[in-house]
């Protein structure tokens, strides 16, 4: 039986994740787990976040798990969600300036004073709501899902890796901005697909049994 | 291409039972919040909020479990108010599978409980519940178009509306903001039931106080006053009640009109 080990380390709530993620697939194990040893032994492992990214690394610091998450990123696969991605870059301007993960290059920016180029209109940060995201390449993960469907996204920073080739998904708002980053065996994405109905729910099963 | 203005039925729930006259003919038991919420979301709401009305204390426990049972069945944002006054009632809503909560009267009585909570769970999470209402004074009968009219107001109201707190709802929605409050949950107290839409002028005045969402809520009574709400009201999200309970218009239905308005949706 596989497993899937969801991170927890004190940074929101979970319980969506892994409901969403037992309705998908009933046959897995589900844990929601801080434990060095139920993650590392995982088949695989979802990076969750909620919050600022400087309570994110704190808490990561505080529960010893750097180096768990780290090993699971380098060899499994690995799901980010919501501030996921984010942690898994180098820096992030939030909280005055935060350094990440670095697994994967790149930085993470406020949305800052936002308009519509087209329209002109204020646009609302956070960016909260149903957004389209543009598949820009084939990925396991996207498996069976229309291009350009709509997922659940709350956040104001957003991800900008430096490396042009991680970037599997890109979502408007004024601009373009990387909403999935993939590389092997991670995939991350901006939105919540325990929150994004059929679609979130279509990638959450692809993850479910991916092997990359 | 790009954001969705939403559409949030609300549900108003007493001792884990959706009251406010359901009228599903489809649905074997009426009430029962679970199944009302598989149907708005195969509708394709783009949120829930359900309200708690639930007078005793000692029925909230039942709230709980319908928000476990809701979350491991439907999986878009949940938001939920009603009662909410300490940082361990938020965080006993958010474990059992809401998205956000909406706070309402705590905040009033204690601004500071707000920015509390959006430290403690994330902005994302914080939903302040205002209930406006207009106090601008009548225009004298008589007088000529000479005559400068008073800008509008509203102030905040409590009870149901029928209490005053001499607070000004823009300056309440702009403190909210500065507090943390990830978005703005707007009830227009003068139109609330009257179905002959939202106060838009109300509705306006605030989302251009604020930089976070706002949702506007109070009167809707046709399709129209949906898509007013987001054209002429500049609100984000538009929350209705009885105009879907009573499946008068189904969500798709609601979000079709929209579109052909012009408004960005998902369907």
């Amino acid at each position: 039986m596989s497993s899937i080990a969801i991170i927890d380390y004190g940074m929101g709530n979970l319980r969506s994740v892994a409901k969403a993620l037992e309705y998908v697939a009933p046959r897995a194990r589900v844990l929601v787990t801080q434990d060095r040893r139920d993650i590392l032994h995982a088949d695989r492992v979802v990076f969750p976040g909620q919050g600022s990214i400087r309570d994110c690394m704190r808490e990561l610091v505080h529960w010893g798990l750097l180096d768990v998450v780290r090993e699971a990123a380098l060899g499994k696969p690995f799901l980010g969600l919501c501030l996921g991605p984010q942690a898994l870059l180098e820096f992030s301007e939030e909280n005055g300036g935060t350094q990440c993960l670095s697994l994967l290059p790149g930085r993470v920016v406020w949305f800052g004073e936002l308009r519509d180029p087209v329209t002109n209109e204020r646009l609302k940060v956070p960016h909260m709501g149903w957004n389209q995201v543009r598949q820009l390449r084939d990925h396991r993960l996207w498996r069976g899902i229309p291009q350009d469907s709509r997922f659940y996204f709350v956040h104001s920073y957003y991800p900008q890796p430096a490396d042009e080739s991680l970037v599997a998904g890109r979502t408007w708002y004024g601009f373009d901005f990387a909403s999935a980053i993939a590389r092997d065996n991670i995939f991350a994405v901006q939105f919540h697909p325990e929150k994004s109905a059929q679609a979130g729910l279509r990638l959450l099963a692809n993850f479910a049994d991916w092997n990359p | 291409m790009g954001l969705a203005k939403r559409i949030i039925p609300c549900l108003d729930v007493d001792r884990g039972r959706v009251v406010k006259g359901v009228r599903f003919v489809e649905i074997r038991d009426a009430g029962d919040p679970v199944e009302i919420a598989r149907r708005y979301d195969d509708q394709g709401a783009d949120e829930l909020t359900f309200l708690d009305i639930t007078a005793s204390s000692d029925d909230r426990e039942t709230m709980i479990h319908v928000v476990e049972q809701v979350a491991s069945q439907v999986f878009i944002p949940l938001t939920v108010g009603g009662g909410i006054r300490t940082l361990a009632d938020v965080r006993r809503l958010l474990n059992a599978g809401a998205d956000k909560v909406s706070i309402n009267t705590a905040a009033i009585a204690n601004p500071d409980f707000v920015r509390e909570a959006a430290e403690r769970f994330g902005n994302q999470c914080i939903v302040v519940a205002i209930d406006a209402k207009s106090v601008t004074p009548p225009r004298p009968v008589g007088e000529g178009s000479g005559v400068r009219a008073e800008p509008p107001r509203w102030e905040i109201f409590t009870h149901g509306g029928r209490r005053p707190t001499g607070i000004d709802a823009v300056e309440w929605a702009r403190r909210m903001a500065a507090c943390g409050a990830g978005e703005i949950l707007l009830t227009s107290m003068d139109r609330d039931g009257t179905k002959c839409g939202f106060d838009l002028e109300l509705t306006r005045a605030i989302s251009e106080a604020v930089n976070i969402p706002v949702i506007a809520s109070g009167g809707v009574g046709t399709l129209d006053h949906l898509a007013d709400g987001i054209l002429l009201g500049k609100a984000d999200a538009v929350l209705a009640a009885s105009i879907f309970h009573f499946a008068e218009y189904t969500i798709e239905q609601a979000k079709r009109h929209m579109r052909a308005r012009g408004i960005e949706v998902r369907l």
